[in-house]
């Protein structure tokens, strides 16, 4: 084996001279912002004279660590995340000599519950969602910290939940613990469910991580299943299966409208319009971040990023509207464009 | 079979219909076994070929462009860069207003009848200007792909009622059937072009090509490699503690998830000798790491199969240990060694998992031209295609598993036939 391994390497070094300077953009990131990513980067390489940038779906947090890793050739240009970057990463960035960053702000990304279009539609609360899905849920009011005792979660049934909600087995089918729509998904609609008990709310200053465990853990009793990162496959199952809801990105309620509908959360249905106003509770915004070091070096950066930022591309009746991303507010855009054309240093 | 010298005994004959009724069970369930499993097997091919075959049309939409120098934004001059900077997306939003000129006037109609037609309209009509520019000017018409939610509506995928078309496109789109300009051609694009966003773009070839490069580098690094161990070990190496620990290595080696060949790629490869990301150089490597152990096990096991009679035999009539391994028995094994390395590629044709860590599993539209070029790979497209939320992937997912079971098929079918025709039984 040991012979084997070090005649492979020979071969390698034997080769490893002829790579050359870079020409193409590399983009890692989230898989989320890929379809996004990549429709951008296909245009971008028809219409102008630089090369198809290369799009690898990695994960937020896989995009950042290889992106904050250094800067070289070796190293990517541009990490696209479903979350804005934190300052442990911008610190280990510039550890790594990448100081200088400039995030663009792309849009947003609603997180719709959904299910078959042959049984009723849903009307859920964050609280429904939290009730129905936590790990742990009060057992009464929980009014203050102090009456506030949590029990495994006994809700079989959705009437259970909520009196008004229809007596169907809970069953929904969502992202495992590693997919990033899962965190946004927990920090948005759990906890934003988990605060709307007071005691829940006053644990938050009190004691952090208990906090966190009561409203980010989600049940492991089966009615929560993990569908795999595939969302499409959730939507297969959908369609087969009429009782049970799916949680997934906004895009492929988008495509798949004639099968699916989505749930109305706090009473706002996650239609294009509701979410690119800030009105669908379950939303996040979507970021890309350039090393501002590569601009200059490796060519077309700063195209790449006027090609983004232009209204044809990420307005509301830009290319990217078609493919699922809802876009930021006219002033919102107007800002954003500035300062990333501008090339600003991130500001945290 | 009751013995003719001892009589049967009495219970001898009373067990035996009940033993021969256990070996009729037993058949049966071998055969419903097998049954079952050509079931499933039917069950997935058949799945998969009918939603597949979809992927083999493509609808387009005729068009009579006229390539106006004023639409298009030219001036004088004709070269290549200005030709391929012209507005031939104006083009066709023109020559569709001239089918519909009542659908012009609103923004909003205009943008409607746009999305009838891919957006790599353009892009084909200027492929076909920059092969002859003597076509500014003039007027002709073009088949140009349809958008792919059109497309999945022709192919009756969407309902006609799903809400994902306006009446009045439904209109358009009748009145162009009415009219012969749509029609369903063969989809030459999935076989000739890259990967795209735009499912009616979307082809296989650059994933073919990074396999093809891939599977090239793997079969440089391992076939020799690991011949040459196998035979070192099997014909030369003394019998002791380090060759027994090297031969379990390898065996073990062969069981190793392919996940972790994966990250010693990415330590090795990349880190340590920097080289670049996504190329399929670096695939071919880690493949090669993986098919190692197979090629080295098969080669052994067909070198064992030699039977020592004719390597003594070499070595009786004078030859070297060498000479009687060259020209006796690696010629006989070579069947075998074959039929291992071809299953060996095989597999490697078929692995995702390793080719994460190393940045071949991206969205690459530009069709690799060499080893160190970024790629990615059939599993990898399959993989890519699955996830996206676009209708129309769906087929072309399909499509793309039936490509590479083709290619999985005749490897092995290869490996078979090469068996037959070579291998001599002693």
């Amino acid at each position: 084996m040991k012979k084997t391994l070090l005649a492979g390497l020979l071969a390698g070094v034997a080769v490893a001279g002829v790579a050359e300077a870079r020409d193409q953009i590399r983009i890692v990131g989230s898989s989320t912002v890929f379809p996004f990513s990549t429709a951008v980067a296909e245009r971008f390489g028809k219409t102008t004279s630089f090369k198809t940038p290369i799009v690898e779906s990695t994960g937020s947090g896989g995009g950042l660590k290889l992106f904050c890793a250094g800067i070289g050739e070796g190293h990517p240009d541009i990490t696209n995340a479903s979350r804005r970057i934190k300052a442990k990463e911008v610190e280990t960035c510039a550890k790594n000599g990448v100081g200088d960053v400039v995030e663009v702000k792309v849009g947003y990304d609603g997180i719709v519950l959904a299910n078959s279009r042959d049984t009723a539609q849903f009307s859920l609360t964050l609280k429904d969602i939290f009730m129905a899905l936590a790990h742990d849920v009060p057992a009464g009011a929980c009014a203050s910290a102090d009456d506030c005792t949590l029990v495994a979660n006994p809700n079989r049934t959705w009437k259970d939940v909520n009196p008004a909600l229809p007596d169907v087995r809970v069953e929904v089918l969502g992202p495992p613990a590693t997919s990033g729509t899962r965190d946004a998904f927990v920090e948005l609609a759990m906890e934003g469910g988990c605060k709307t008990f007071k005691g829940l709310k006053a644990m938050k200053k009190a004691d952090k991580k208990a906090y966190k465990a009561a409203c980010h853990t989600i049940r492991e009793d089966g009615m929560y299943i993990e569908a795999g990162e595939n969302d499409n496959l959730i939507v297969q199952k959908l369609t087969t299966n009429p009782r049970a809801l799916g949680i997934f990105g906004f895009s492929f309620l988008d495509q798949n409208s004639d099968k699916l509908q989505g749930s109305t959360v706090n009473g706002m249905s996650p239609e294009f319009e509701e979410i690119a106003a800030g009105n669908y509770p379950v939303s996040r915004a979507l970021f890309f971040y350039v090393k501002k070091a590569h601009i200059g070096t490796v060519p077309g950066i700063a195209e790449y990023i006027a090609e983004f930022t232009n209204e044809a591309t990420w307005g509301p009746d830009g290319y990217l509207a078609d493919k699922g991303l809802i876009p930021m507010s006219d002033d919102e855009r107007k800002e954003w464009s500035a300062s990333s054309n501008g090339l600003q240093n991130l500001s945290m | 079979m009751i013995d003719r010298q001892s009589s049967p005994s009495e219970t001898i004959l009373a067990s035996l219909p009940r033993r021969r009724r256990a070996e009729a069970r037993f058949r049966i369930y071998g055969i419903a076994a097998i049954g079952i499993a050509l079931a499933f097997l039917i069950l997935l091919i058949s799945a998969i070929g009918t939603q597949g075959i979809g992927a083999i049309s493509q609808t387009e939409i005729a068009l009579d462009v006229t390539l106006d120098e004023s639409v298009l934004g030219l001036s004088d001059a004709r070269d290549r860069e200005t030709l391929s900077k012209a507005n031939y997306r104006a083009v066709i939003r023109a020559a569709l207003g001239d089918v519909f000129p009542e659908a012009v006037s609103a923004r909003r109609d205009r943008r409607a009848l746009m999305k009838l037609v891919s957006v790599g309209a353009g892009f084909e009509l200027r492929n076909l200007v920059l092969e002859d520019p003597g076509l500014v000017g003039g007027t002709m018409r073009v088949w140009v792909p349809a958008d792919d939610e059109v497309d999945m509506l022709m192919k009756g995928a969407t309902a006609r009622d799903s809400g994902r078309f306006s009446d009045k496109q439904l209109g358009w789109l009748d009145q162009l059937e009415e009219e012969g300009r749509i029609r369903s051609a063969f989809n030459w694009r999935f076989f000739t072009s890259g990967d795209s966003r735009e499912p009616e773009l979307a082809g296989i070839l650059g994933a073919i090509a990074g396999s093809f490069f891939a599977l090239i580098t793997c079969l440089v690094l391992s076939f020799p490699l690991g011949v040459m161990t196998a035979i070192y070990l099997e014909e030369f190496a003394p019998r002791n503690r380090w060759t027994d620990l090297i031969e379990i290595n390898i065996n073990n080696l062969a069981a190793v998830p392919s996940i972790v060949f994966g990250l010693l790629g990415l330590a090795i490869f990349l880190g340590f000798m920097g080289l670049t990301r996504s190329a399929p150089l670096v695939g071919g490597m880690v493949l090669a790491l993986m098919t190692l152990p197979t090629v080295i096990i098969a080669t052994r096991a067909s070198l064992r199969a030699v039977p020592p009679s004719i390597r003594e035999a070499a070595i009786g009539l004078g030859a070297s240990r060498m000479q009687a391994m060259l020209h006796h028995t690696l010629p006989l094994a070579m069947p075998g060694i074959m039929t291992g390395t071809i299953i060996g590629m095989a597999q490697a044709l078929g692995e995702s998992a390793p080719l994460i860590m190393i940045g071949m599993v991206a969205f690459i539209v530009d069709m690799p031209q060499g080893l160190l070029d970024p790629a990615s790979a059939l599993p990898v497209q399959i993989y890519i295609w699955a996830d996206s939320p676009e209708r129309a992937f769906a087929e072309k997912t399909a499509a793309a598993i039936i490509v590479l079971l083709a290619f999985l098929i005749i490897m092995n079918l290869t490996a078979v036939i090469l068996r037959r025709r070579f291998e001599r039984r002693w």
